[in-house]
């Protein structure tokens, strides 16, 4: 035990501190999960609409998002513009505004990409069985798009719950922060502590993550055949 | 009388480059009662011209009137209820894949407000006509091509439609069903009435079931007639090609055999 390090998280109330650094971890992730949902299925749906100046608006936005690496959008945000309109911004809430404008885009991209992909004659032949708009997308459209969108949709949350290990960097403490500091603390009594922890912060990032990808698997195979 | 009346209906796709002219000045009536047909090449504009007759697509000139009432004038409200009597089958069957075959028959009969227990009995009515009362609780994945079109017709005749439009409605079948098909539609027409527009690009189907042709050619109506008169008679080249398709794949039959 003393040679893996692993006796360090059994200290004091070291395992129920990390267990609070994941929590953080999805509580942003989730969060932003939320936001990145009611925002970017709109966005989407617009996306899909076939104008011009929306779709130049759109496109530029998704390869910012795409271009710039989420942690340069997290200096941007958390010490660029506290620093240029002089507001105070929690470190936390800055995480959650970077990953829901991410995760927006992304949510969009998908959005737009399942409704396109609905073959015309699918809203052709709901409109001939004398349904209004309104029917067309509710019954046909959006049931067919769900399924497309769900498992795509599952894995972006996963790659956010991953990513929130940048939001150390703007000195939220989560998972991966706690590690780091319970392994400073105990550098003389246990120096191998470091894989230990870092085995176990991995174990916490692969539970809160394999049971969702299991899911998107899941209804992957599920929906193969409709 | 006539049930269904084509005025001089234009329809022009913008695209980048060039305008397209998918249907140009087109004038014709469906007669109440028969089983028209429309036949051309692809990209002759079929498929544009059905989707006129239930305005899926809106002409860019001229008017559809189905019923005595103009189509292109009418409020989205009233079209949608004219709608349910133009029955629209197509190619890709278009079935909720979720639901079984009876449910797939109820759903727009529910759409319309019609009581979910008198949906079921009207579509098990539909579903003994097409001769599918056993597949009732099966869903469309098991169900093969021929018996999924079925189903579609089923769904259509649900809403007591008084014409049935078929866009190339046989095209993914094999010869055999396509034959089943056509004499149900062919029945329909008879028992009840209806009124049947059928698109497609196969000569057979025309000769088996319709009473007059049209023939269409980029857009244009090149000849329209009797189908006996049409085919033995062509007149314009592209109704004269599409004959000369046929022959060359007789002769071709003839041969493997051989």
């Amino acid at each position: 035990m003393q040679n893996l390090g692993i006796d360090v998280l059994f200290k004091g109330s070291n395992m129920m501190r990390l267990l609070g650094g994941l929590w953080v971890s999805l509580r942003i992730s989730l969060i932003a999960v939320f936001f990145s949902v009611i925002l970017g299925v709109p966005l989407g749906i617009l996306m899909s609409r076939n104008s011009r100046i929306i779709r130049a608006i759109t496109r530029l936005y998704l390869e910012i998002v795409r271009i710039m690496p989420q942690m340069v959008l997290l200096f941007i945000v958390f010490f660029g513009t506290t620093r240029v309109f002089g507001w105070n911004l929690d470190a936390e809430v800055a995480s959650v505004i970077v990953f829901s404008f991410w995760g927006c885009a992304e949510m969009s991209d998908l959005v737009r990409g399942a409704l396109i992909s609905i073959p015309k004659h699918q809203y052709e032949s709901a409109k001939a069985l004398g349904m209004n708009s309104f029917a067309v997308f509710f019954f046909i459209i959006l049931p067919q798009t769900i399924r497309r969108l769900l498992p795509l949709s599952i894995n972006l949350v996963t790659r956010m719950i991953k990513t929130t290990s940048l939001v150390m960097m703007i000195g939220v403490v989560e998972v991966l922060k706690v590690g780091q500091q319970i392994i400073e603390a105990n550098r003389t009594s246990s120096p191998n502590a470091a894989f230990g922890v870092y085995g176990t912060v991995f174990l916490l990032y692969f539970i809160g993550c394999w049971p969702i990808s299991m899911l998107s698997k899941y209804l992957e195979k599920k929906w193969k055949n409709d | 009388m006539s049930i269904i009346e084509i005025n001089n209906v234009s329809k022009t796709f913008d695209a980048k480059k060039s305008n397209i002219h998918a249907l140009q000045n087109i004038t014709l009536s469906v007669e109440e009662g028969e089983i028209f047909g429309v036949i051309g090449l692809s990209g002759a504009g079929k498929s544009t011209l059905v989707r006129c007759m239930n305005l899926l697509e809106k002409p860019t000139e001229g008017e559809v009137i189905v019923d005595g009432k103009n189509l292109v004038a009418l409020p989205a409200k009233e079209l949608r209820l004219m709608r349910r009597e133009i029955g629209m089958i197509f190619q890709h069957f278009n079935l909720l894949m979720q639901r079984n075959v009876l449910d797939n028959v109820c759903f727009p009969m529910e759409i319309a407000g019609v009581r979910k227990r008198e949906a079921r009995e009207k579509a098990k009515k539909y579903l003994d006509i097409v001769g599918l009362s056993e597949k009732a609780k099966a869903y469309p994945v098991q169900l093969s091509g021929g018996q999924k079109q079925r189903v579609a017709i089923a769904r259509t005749l649900a809403s007591n439609p008084r014409i049935i439009l078929c866009d190339e409605a046989t095209s993914a079948l094999d010869p055999q069903t396509t034959g089943t098909i056509l004499s149900l539609l062919k029945q329909i027409n008879k028992d009840y009435g209806i009124t049947v527009v059928v698109i497609t690009h196969e000569m057979r189907v025309v000769e088996e079931i319709c009473d007059r042709v049209a023939v269409l050619d980029h857009g244009k109506l090149a000849e329209i007639g009797p189908v006996k008169e049409v085919f033995d008679n062509p007149k314009t080249n592209a109704a004269k090609s599409l004959l000369l398709e046929r022959k060359i794949r007789e002769l071709e039959d003839v041969a493997d055999g051989i």
